[in-house]
């Protein structure tokens, strides 16, 4: 028979992995309800996933490639700026979609108990639904231009792995954050909305001034969209210094996200 | 191995609830910050008050055994559940569990409007801890005790609310936990559904499993429970079979009712509370007019918005209430920056003879201003207003008298 001890939270207090496995029934249940809820009884429906995306890149090409006439290293703009916007979107989805999650699930929060990691993990899969539309949009467009991203193509999975990490990390903390301030959650949509301009998702790195360009060098987005477009669209590669910094800065982050989570966890469903 | 005999355990535990932070302190982060630069500390270490919802509870309970949790509103009853089911975490002490625990807090919490009654009944199994094996091999005799088989694929959102409640409550009722900790949801569905339910929690019972029960309705309470604990104000005062607890709880009552009448001693947001409740005579006849006069002082802190309605209820000895009396009902609102003296009058309520308690309530949108609980007590004597009397099981049955006629030859 199990045995259980409760005791007043530490101050590191680190997920109980067996208690997280045993409740994965929870994130598929979260997920899948998520999911349908999006879905069902909208007129759109499932075309509003490629819609999405296609507008988004589709304005961009507008703006960045027709009207201020920027490079898109030798690609169709359209396609160029959609490899951009699906890493993107999988970026700030996860973050955007990770943070509300706790409020929105308040009253489970308030109610029941079950690992409350569980919310912010389960918001990913409806963000992973989106990506991998987006991303079979993206190869039938790879087919009929002919382009041919190469080897680097297999290691996509890495990179969407990365991204999600990064997305999840920041994600779950804010989402932790929310609970006690509410103002976070407006100040998250505004900072991605300045931040997709910031990052090279609908230019190129190229058409950046170089005295500017270290600015961009630091900013982890940049490395995983070059990386993304690397594997999806055979851009050049990323220098390996930020493969290298991406995959460390995901890993810390994410890690760091989960730690700060659990600090307050036991604490939501007072203050929630 | 006597050591292990024991489903739950308690050592010490406490649960201290910071009031200061959600009421007057910050509730955004920019609130925080600024309030952190201008006083160069922490918000927290400012007046903060504190208050023990729970202080020092220790017991054990055996395996098997059928524990009621009672007191009155307020006591820490529901904290503790909390504390045990681990939705909330104890600030003192420790608690250890052999076997897993479920809880039935809130029943069709995690229920989704847009989902249909199956895919409900998988989300809400997954969220009350059971597992999809689990889930799949109950699921025939969780539609089946609902008796929802039409109704599986139809979203949620076209159920009654009768229909809710009884499909919500099936899935936890077939929780197969060790331990089973449960809130009043007996008080929910029609008397053969409770009926149903009551038996199921028996059911639990005396297939050994480990029985948690907290309720205020001291019938469901015996009927259920082989012993029982008592809290109030926090603290474990009595603990030992259902019947002595039960007496302890009633004795309680008058220590209470003195303690309550102090408003600084009430629960409630504050503000305006209740000065005085009285009636002009204690011992009414059955079916009598009730009046009740109250006293309200002016405002003693800004209340926000500055009307605020009251409510009286009237609540029998068992813990039911048997009615609400709403001042918004009446359409009636007061004013913060005057006095009232006022009463209200309760007509054709025919009250079983016994003891009854008028809980007041001071509110307003979003907060309870004042909570006092028993405010008054009074005694409803032998004598009916029916015309023949008849012996006392023609009226054993039922909650309150009707004024009912048979007519027809």
């Amino acid at each position: 028979m199990s045995v259980t001890i409760i005791e007043p939270p530490r101050r590191l207090n680190l997920p109980r992995w067996t208690e997280l496995w045993r409740a994965r029934e929870v994130v598929t249940r979260l997920a899948q309800r998520d999911i349908i809820v999006r879905y069902r009884q909208t007129v759109l429906g499932v075309a509003w996933v490629v819609l999405q995306p296609v507008v988004a890149a589709g304005v961009f090409s507008l703006v960045f490639g027709t009207v201020a006439g920027l490079s898109s290293d030798g690609l169709p703009y359209f396609v160029f700026a959609l490899a951009g916007t699906l890493a993107w979107n999988l970026f700030s989805g996860g973050i955007t979609r990770a943070s509300g999650s706790l409020v929105a699930n308040q009253s489970l929060v308030a109610k029941v108990f079950f690992p409350r990691l569980l919310v912010p993990i389960s918001t990913i899969a409806s963000v992973l639904v989106d990506f991998v539309v987006g991303l079979a949009l993206a190869v039938v467009l790879l087919v009929v231009f002919g382009i041919n991203p190469g080897w680097p193509v297999l290691l996509l999975p890495v990179w969407v792995l990365l991204v999600v990490l990064l997305g999840l990390g920041i994600g779950t903390a804010a989402s932790a954050m929310i609970v006690k301030y509410r103002d976070v959650g407006y100040v998250l949509p505004w900072a991605m909305q300045i931040l997709v301009y910031a990052s090279p998702v609908a230019y190129a790195l190229s058409s950046v001034p170089d005295r500017l360009r270290w600015v961009f060098d630091i900013n982890p987005a940049t490395w995983f969209l070059e990386a993304f477009r690397w594997s999806l669209v055979g851009t050049a590669a990323p220098p390996a210094w930020q493969v290298f910094g991406l995959v460390i800065v995901s890993c810390v982050v994410f890690f760091a996200g989960v730690v700060y989570f659990q600090a307050h966890e036991r604490e939501f469903a007072d203050v929630i | 191995m006597a050591q292990s005999d024991f489903a739950v355990r308690a050592d010490g535990i406490g649960k201290t609830y910071r009031l200061g932070v959600s009421n007057i302190s910050h509730s955004t982060l920019a609130e925080t910050v600024l309030s952190r630069v201008r006083r160069g500390k922490s918000p927290s270490s400012g007046k903060v008050k504190t208050f023990d919802a729970l202080d020092d509870i220790n017991f054990e309970i055996p395996a098997g055994e059928a524990l009621g949790i009672v007191g009155r509103n307020g006591a820490g009853k529901s904290t503790l559940l909390k504390v045990l089911t681990r939705v909330t975490a104890p600030t003192r002490g420790r608690l250890e569990f052999h076997g897993r625990m479920g809880s039935l807090l809130e029943v069709g919490t995690g229920f989704h409007p847009e989902l249909t009654g199956r895919e409900n009944i998988y989300l809400n199994g997954a969220l009350l801890g059971m597992n999809r094996a689990e889930i799949t091999r109950q699921f025939d005799a969780i539609v089946d005790f609902s008796g929802m088989e039409k109704f599986l694929d139809t979203p949620v959102k076209r159920y009654s609310s009768g229909m809710y409640v009884r499909l919500a409550f099936s899935v936890a009722a077939h929780l197969e936990t060790e331990i089973l900790a449960i809130d009043e949801v007996l008080a929910v569905g029609d008397a053969e559904f409770q009926r149903r339910s009551l038996e199921k929690m028996r059911q639990a019972a005396s297939e050994g499993r480990t029985v948690l029960y907290v309720s205020h309705m001291l019938q469901t309470v015996k009927t259920l429970c082989s012993s029982a604990i008592l809290l109030d104000r926090g603290h474990l005062v009595h603990q030992g079979s259902v019947d002595s607890t039960l007496e302890a709880y009633t004795a309680s009552f008058d220590s209470h009712a003195q303690w309550q009448a102090d408003p600084d001693n009430r629960q409630g947001w504050g503000g305006v509370r209740f000065s005085r409740m009285w009636m002009e005579d204690d011992h009414v006849p059955s079916g009598a007019d009730l009046r009740i006069g109250f006293e309200l002082p002016t405002t003693s802190k800004p209340i926000g918005l500055e009307e605020y309605w009251v409510s009286i209820h009237i609540v029998d000895s068992q813990g039911t209430v048997i009615a609400q009396c709403d001042s918004r009902l009446n359409g009636r609102t007061y004013s913060a920056d005057r006095s009232y003296t006022g009463s209200t009058i309760i007509k054709n309520l025919w009250l079983k003879p016994g003891t009854y308690a008028v809980d007041a309530f001071v509110c307003q949108h979003g907060r309870i201003l004042d909570v006092w609980d028993a405010a008054h007590r009074f005694e409803v004597m032998p004598d009916t207003r029916y015309t023949t009397g008849a012996t006392d099981d023609a009226m054993s049955a039922g909650v309150v008298l009707a004024d009912f006629q048979y007519e027809g030859n």
